[in-house]
């Protein structure tokens, strides 16, 4: 509750700041205290203080599983915002409204990683995308940044209708909106309560971008400004899923018979998609968001358990897999052109820049001793508990090894390719602000332990 | 009157709006028909609410069943007003930049 009301706070206090408080580096500092008070606030819910003691009626639920994931998120955006906030400014006038926005993100991803009512799905996700629509189209004068705004915007209106269509189903049949396993004492409306769970299934399946639902990710993803997508792909994006695995685990469980051929294909299918056109893709950041539709295969792969390896699992990587994109796409921003030649060479010219990039590149690829193995690790661990059948593990670990060819195409193209790189100007701190990022993932890689001590005790 | 009648009026509201949604070209008249998705599921939401309080009120003349569906009427009306308001300005900026509203021209992006 607490970080619910600060991050809505916090983004009027921004919304305030961008007129009333001059200069976009002290609009910045404003935005990392902001986010360390809601970091605070929240643990210290976590501890048992409360801002203010609402009765949700049941309406909201805080479990541990879910503050900490809130945590992990304020803890994400506050290292991108130190990293990006001289980016941001970039672009637009008013950066402190782009601020504020990020907090009304956080505030909707606070909702998402606790709600217990259908209700409040609802409301998180829309207070999740609405402030997303505008992001995507923040670069005003840019002919993409609008295509991709009009498209993330119409396509995802579109899909809330879907989701609210599926509620309404789910309501009909059961006459509450309550997150609840279904009765089996109770003989349910069937037409009414499966088609109910397959709209919401789709709409939510549309909100993670996975395949069949993933057209609109390439697009939109390579038209918002680099600053942003990396922001949608990595904190926006693992607050649908915390609210996928949520509803998924309470409502669809019960009818596992169903959704054992229905959920493999929706994994097999998106990593096929992500990882087999990734591979001819010749800008980078086309490249990226495709393997970001990769990585949402894998992460769907916690929906199969309530075991502490899925629980853990998807902590793991939401953590591992936003560090490494939020690197990476930092590494992007400063790159003239998106194009594979824009990396020629540029191991001779940043040693150090080129060596970061690299455990990026492998975090992502799932390569020991960088975060992204035991991410994947525990995912497949989680399926193989629940019993999913070794099939589909083998089929992950094909698809694994195809996203190492293009992920290590950029590495080629960095170390062993000669010519100039197209880079703009770099400050020193800069890099070292990247090489913190490397530090997290390979610690992460060899302690993924840290990450969960918190989670029990 | 039976729910199904409601129901199939929904649905046939709802499909009207898909279908727009996929074959119109004008970027208000799609936006116009995910507005009617939305508000088609509104009047089923209504419909339900109605029906299981008809339910409710056989057992106990003073039941309150039903009123939860009529404030999520309310909640989809307030995020769908706020979808407007940013759909709206983002199709102006879009007006502004290729002074169309056809979205077949946003093509740019696949290649």
């Amino acid at each position: 509750m607490n970080a619910i009301i600060i991050s809505a706070f916090l983004g009027v206090v921004m919304m305030f700041a961008s007129w009333s408080i001059k200069g976009e580096n002290k609009q910045k500092n404003i935005a990392l205290f902001g986010l360390i008070i809601l970091i605070l606030a929240n643990l210290a819910q976590l501890n048992g203080w409360y801002v203010a003691d609402i009765d949700t009626k049941n309406m909201l639920s805080f479990t541990r599983f879910g503050l900490y994931t809130n945590t992990l998120f304020y803890c994400l955006t506050f290292i991108y915002i130190w990293i990006n906030g001289e980016e941001i400014s970039k672009i637009g006038n008013h950066v402190a409204d782009f601020y504020a926005l990020f907090f009304f993100i956080l505030c909707g991803a606070s909702i998402l990683t606790s709600f217990d009512n259908l209700l409040m799905l609802f409301i998180g996700i829309e207070i999740l995308s609405i402030p997303l629509y505008i992001l995507t189209g923040s670069d005003k004068k840019s002919l993409f940044s609008n295509e991709a705004a009009i498209k993330y915007f119409l396509m995802g209106s579109f899909s809330t209708g879907v989701l609210l269509l599926g509620i309404t189903f789910i309501y009909g049949a059961t006459g509450s909106f309550k997150l609840m396993p279904p009765d089996a004492s109770i003989q349910y409306e069937q037409f009414m309560f499966s088609g109910g769970l397959i709209l919401i299934f789709a709409a939510m399946n549309f909100k993670v971008s996975a395949a069949p639902f993933h057209f609109w990710t390439p697009d939109v993803y390579d038209g918002a400004p680099t600053v942003f997508t990396s922001f949608m792909a990595t904190i926006a994006k693992s607050a649908g899923f915390i609210a996928f695995i949520n509803i998924y685990l309470v409502q669809y469980k019960a009818f596992e018979k169903t959704w054992v051929i229905i959920l493999p294909l929706g994994i097999v299918s998106t990593l096929l998609v992500g990882n087999v056109t990734a591979v001819f893709q010749r800008s980078v950041k086309r490249m990226l968001t495709y393997s970001s539709i990769a990585q949402a295969g894998f992460m769907l792969f916690a929906l199969y358990g309530t075991s502490n390896f899925a629980n853990e699992g998807i902590l793991l990587y939401i953590v591992v897999y936003s560090l490494a994109s939020i690197g990476i796409f930092a590494v992007l921003i400063k790159m003239k052109e998106n194009s594979f030649e824009a990396f020629h060479g540029l191991a001779k010219t940043h040693p150090l820049l080129a060596f970061l990039t690299t455990v990026f590149l492998c975090s992502l690829a799932g390569i020991p001793i960088t975060g992204g193995f035991f991410a994947k690790y525990y995912m497949i661990n989680a399926v193989l508990i629940a019993g999913a059948g070794i099939w589909l593990v083998v089929v992950a670990m094909i698809f694994a090894s195809i996203s190492v060819y293009y992920y290590f195409k950029l590495i080629q193209a960095m170390y062993f390719v000669p010519g100039t790189p197209a880079i703009g100007e770099l400050d020193k701190s800069y890099t070292y602000k990247l090489a913190v990022i490397a530090i997290l993932i390979l610690v992460l890689g060899v302690f993924p332990n840290l990450l969960f001590n918190y989670l029990y005790f | 009157m039976p729910i199904q009648y409601y129901i199939y009026l929904c649905l046939a509201l709802f499909s009207i709006g898909v279908t727009g949604v996929l074959t119109r070209r004008n970027a208000i008249v799609v936006f116009m028909c995910i507005e009617l998705m939305l508000n088609a599921v509104n009047l089923l939401l209504v419909a339900f609410s109605k029906m299981f309080h008809g339910y409710a009120l056989i057992e106990n003349a003073t039941s309150t069943t039903g009123i939860d569906a009529q404030i999520f009427v309310f909640f989809i009306m307030v995020v769908a007003a706020a979808e407007v308001s940013v759909g709206l300005a983002i199709i102006v900026m879009m007006y502004r930049n290729t002074h169309s509203v056809d979205i077949n021209f946003l093509n740019r992006l696949k290649n």
